[in-house]
């Protein structure tokens, strides 16, 4: 697992996707945070946090989009298929090596918020239960991304794909607003809704269902991908 | 019959099917320690299927393959550690650099043997020392290759296998190659395969015969050799008057039939002619053209193309599973 990890992580910076990815990150991740806090002159951080998951929405497939595409179309994925290791780790060290690249962006990005401490009273356990939140987000859509790209031979197909996949689980987060109140369907969407799960984080309660949510969206999406290789080997 | 555990490869009757099409039939061999076996077919034959399976990057629809006696399919993990496979297509990654590559290649198949004078070592065994530092993706296609066959036997595996390792290579690269699985095959056991007769001939000491997922030989090398150059066609180019040359032929001493072309080579004409099994007709037509006076331009064994031999042993095979109850 550590070799495909670490030959991950030297792929990302020894192709320009890894430059591409933190440069825009930290480029629109520090408009963002100007914007909604120190031009709107609030320590309210919500606003930050909801755009910056749209956001993750369009720059995490870029992470995983080449992930297992490229080492099928340049079929060396017959070289970890037949080297002693388990799918199963192979699988895993591609997940750690894109989820080391969005978590050490982010939480780059969030030390922007030291600043607000200059200037207002920031609410240190929202703050802290917030990028907790977006740490789990970002693995679920990883865990996606990854999926994707162990279906196609294409990049762009596993880049849109994704975003198309993410969107929608957006998306059914917001067909909510539309809803009467206490209409069954409501409480089905809640809870498998990415957004409204996040929403809870953004309020300022740690939900320990939530966190469940995310980490099984994870697990369930890299087993997915382990089973895509397993299947591919007997069909 | 034999243990598993006798041979270095044992594969048992594996079967691969695609829906209704089987790309392996009922596959069986084995090969001991220390051999080098070529698997020669045509294209769409099923080696690569076979070489997959047995490398564990596909699984078979029923049979078992094993390595050193333990099983691909129960225990996969230790078996891939006793093997190295260089696909048709060298999996390298061109970001990289050669010792990059190698190093990754180190790590991830889990070896144990000292880093540095392993990589070393094998680098020194494929002469790619003078291009470790270069990015893969600057490399010929040959230089490509023997990153392959170095990534193969990278942690010393006791079986080797290459899936057509001289595809696309230019003649000096081939032999090149050859030259480097003849040295491959002191340490390990080495499984080729290829569609081309003379590079098996050239390189293994047994041969095995797929076509259409079945095997259809499975010899020695100097015997299947014999079997293809114990031809009973003859094609003969003699310059003279046709009329006489065709009759002075006919009566040459174990000649049972000759058949005038339409083919010219000069002022020759070119003659196909059939033997009689086991009587070698050459010397006498020599002597005869000779006393006539007819110089003999050319003399040649006729159909040892690939094509020509696969026909006759595929006719071979059919007629030895016959009698045993329409297996076909």
């Amino acid at each position: 697992m550590l070799a495909v990890y670490k030959k991950e992580m030297r792929s990302y910076f020894t192709t320009p996707i890894g430059y591409v990815f933190v440069a825009i990150f930290l480029l629109v991740g520090g408009a963002m945070f100007s914007y909604t806090t120190l031009y709107s002159m609030t320590s309210n951080m919500s606003a930050y946090f909801t755009y910056m998951m749209l956001m993750l929405i369009i720059l995490l497939p870029i992470l995983t989009m080449k992930s297992f595409t490229e080492e099928k179309k340049m079929r060396t994925e017959q070289l970890l298929l037949t080297s002693p290791v388990p799918i199963t780790s192979i699988v895993l060290g591609k997940f750690l090596a894109a989820y080391t690249m969005f978590a050490g962006s982010f939480i780059f990005n969030s030390l922007y918020f030291l600043i607000l401490y200059r200037y207002a009273e920031v609410k240190t356990g929202l703050l802290i239960g917030n990028i907790l939140a977006m740490l789990l987000l970002g693995m679920s859509f990883i865990a996606i991304g990854l999926y994707i790209s162990a279906l196609t031979e294409n990049q762009l197909a596993a880049a849109i794909g994704t975003i198309a996949v993410l969107l929608l689980l957006l998306g059914i987060g917001l067909i909510n607003m539309l809803l009467p109140d206490k209409y069954w369907l409501r409480y089905v969407i809640d809870c498998i809704s990415v957004f409204t799960r996040f929403q809870t984080f953004t309020n300022g309660y740690f939900d320990f269902a939530s966190l469940i949510y995310y980490l099984s969206i994870s697990g369930i999406f890299v087993y997915l991908t382990v089973r895509v290789y397993d299947k591919r080997r007997y069909s | 019959m034999q243990s598993p555990f006798e041979y270095m490869v044992k594969v048992e009757n594996l079967v691969k099917r695609y829906g209704s099409n089987y790309a392996l039939n009922d596959v069986s061999f084995e090969i001991n320690e220390g051999e080098i076996v070529g698997l020669l077919g045509p294209n769409g034959a099923g080696k690569s299927t076979a070489m997959n399976i047995l490398t564990g990057y596909l699984s078979a629809t029923s049979g078992s393959a094993y390595i050193d006696g333990i099983s691909m399919v129960e225990k996969p993990l230790e078996a891939k550690k006793l093997i190295g496979f260089l696909p048709e297509q060298p999996p390298v990654y061109p970001e990289m650099t050669v010792w990059e590559y190698l190093n990754f290649v180190y790590e991830l198949k889990g070896c144990t043997l000292p880093r540095k004078e392993h990589i070393e070592e094998v680098m020194d065994v494929v002469k790619l020392g003078d291009v470790r530092d270069k990015l893969i993706s600057h490399l010929s296609k040959g230089y490509k290759q023997r990153v392959g066959i170095a990534q193969a036997i990278m942690g010393d595996p006791k079986v080797v296998v290459f899936d057509e390792p001289t595809v696309g290579l230019d003649p000096k690269q081939i032999l090149e190659v050859r030259n480097l699985l003849r040295t491959l095959g002191k340490r390990h056991t080495v499984i080729l395969s290829t569609h081309i007769l003379s590079e098996v001939q050239a390189v293994c000491e047994r041969i095995i015969i797929i076509n259409k997922g079945r095997i259809i030989a499975d010899e020695k090398t100097e015997e299947l050799t014999r079997a293809i150059e114990d031809t009973y066609r003859y094609e003969v180019r003699i310059s003279g008057p046709q009329k006489d040359v065709l009759a002075a032929l006919k009566k040459v001493n174990g000649v049972t039939g000759v058949e005038r072309t339409d083919g010219r080579d000069a002022d020759a004409q070119i003659y196909i002619v059939d033997t009689a099994k086991g009587i070698d007709i050459r010397k006498p037509l020599f002597y005869m053209c000779a006393e006539h006076g007819w110089p003999i331009l050319g003399l040649s064994p006729f159909g040892t193309d690939l094509e020509s031999i696969f026909v006759r042993l595929i006719d071979r095979s059919d007629i030895q599973m016959r009698p045993e109850g329409g297996n076909k």
